[in-house]
């Protein structure tokens, strides 16, 4: 009996400790940032990997949502006579939420997984020791980049992943099942709105990126320095982020379109 | 050198994609041309019934739009509903007897303010009341009223 409580005693603290860790990663993470305005070069990179690279499964993957969500949209307003309101529907999903969260779960899969790994690595050859001892900071020279590069790719990716969204709307909406191209568009600016849709997608999506690569770059600090470890790192990223990817999306949706 | 200037190129790239991206989901996507009607005067209009009008619903004369409606409060003293319109300055040749209606955009379509200029010499200013209104058509009523008349025959 005694044992149960024990080990609950013992996984809170751990889950705790944890916790903290994380956090004071964050605020070291956050004191070295002015790396990213003396060497640009370093972030540079790291914005390639991790933003450039995952460009061509979110522009197939937005392609593909705004289709298919056209398709959907498009058999229920049928049944009412509203198929002119497809543009309004597939804008506004994609820009509010499937934008946005998608592009975050995308994300997390493509970059956020290669970060631990990478980090997880470096951490297991004891590159990082190594660094240290040359008295080469590692929160300047490896995590620093990566962090920002994430954070700056994700809202790009989300932007670039909307708009390819509408196209593929349009292009089903348009081109297969006829509807009118002009009440495509027109329909679509009555309802959309720059500063309630668009601009809090784009906040919600500044405020995925920051999670998921924090989340990322934390699991390959933090990361056992075996094998097993940085596999169960890499799988504790995808996992972690996604949810708090779906979770935090709740919790905006509710502050920015909930009371209204 | 060559994978630096690689690495520069690529991101540039990149960053243009995704600005460019947000240009056209501002432009062709979402309607932000309307904040451009920053210069404007409002007046008021008392309706019996506003039925579902909101807020940013637009104002429209002959059905082209020069300004949306920007508050919606109860009056308790007149007991009527206080619409507040904001109207493009530019659009400063409106009667002071414009009639002021709620419409419907379709049948179950949104409700916009119809304005529908008098004869007046003088015109409306800032802060001024629109003194004619018609109150929102609701179908609750209007069905109400055809049974009613059914039943009287």
């Amino acid at each position: 009996m005694t044992d149960a409580i024990a080990s609950l005693g013992r996984s809170s603290i751990n889950a705790l400790a944890v916790f903290g860790r994380a956090f004071v990663f964050l605020l070291r993470l956050l004191a070295s940032l002015d790396v990213v305005v003396r060497r640009f070069g370093l972030t540079m990179v790291q914005i390639y990997s991790v933003g450039v690279r995952s460009l061509v499964i979110i522009v197939v993957a937005g392609l593909f949502v705004g289709m298919v969500l056209a398709y959907q949209a498009y058999i229920t307003l049928v049944n009412f006579g509203a198929a002119e309101a497809l543009g309004g529907v597939v804008a506004l999903s994609l820009v509010r939420e499937l934008g946005p969260v998608v592009t975050a779960l995308l994300f997390a899969g493509r970059a956020g997984s290669a970060l631990t790994a990478e980090l997880g690595l470096m951490k297991t050859t004891e590159q990082l020791s190594a660094m240290e001892m040359m008295a080469v900071n590692p929160y300047r020279r490896i995590f620093a980049p990566r962090f920002v590069a994430g954070f700056v790719s994700m809202p790009l990716l989300a932007a670039i992943f909307s708009a390819v969204g509408v196209m593929g709307g349009y292009l089903v909406g348009v081109g297969l099942l006829g509807v009118d191209s002009g009440a495509y568009f027109s329909q679509m600016q009555s309802v959309t709105d720059w500063n309630e849709d668009v601009l809090s997608g784009v906040i919600k999506s500044i405020v995925f990126g920051f999670v998921v690569t924090w989340i990322a770059v934390f699991q390959g600090f933090n990361a056992q320095p075996t094998s097993e470890g940085i596999s169960r790192a890499t799988t504790q990223t995808v996992v972690v982020s996604s949810l708090a990817v779906l979770g935090l999306d709740f919790i905006l949706t509710g502050l920015m379109f909930g009371a209204g | 050198m060559m994978k630096v200037r690689f690495f520069e190129l690529a991101v540039g790239v990149f960053v243009l994609l995704g600005i460019g991206a947000l240009f056209y989901l501002a432009v062709q996507v979402s309607n932000v041309t309307d904040y451009h009607d920053r210069d404007t005067y409002e007046v008021t209009g008392y309706f019996d019934n506003i039925g579902g009008l909101k807020t940013r619903a637009p104002v429209t004369v002959s059905g082209v739009r020069i300004g949306r409606v920007v508050d919606i409060r109860y009056d308790p003293e007149r007991f009527r509903a206080e619409v507040v319109l904001a109207i493009r300055s530019e659009h400063d040749y409106l009667p002071m007897d414009t009639q002021a209606a709620i419409h419907t955009a379709g049948l179950l379509g949104e409700q916009y303010i119809a304005l529908e200029p008098g004869g007046d010499y003088e015109t409306l200013q800032d802060g001024d009341e629109v003194m004619f209104t018609q109150s929102a058509l609701v179908l609750e009523n209007l069905i109400g009223r055809f049974m009613t008349n059914m039943g009287s025959d």
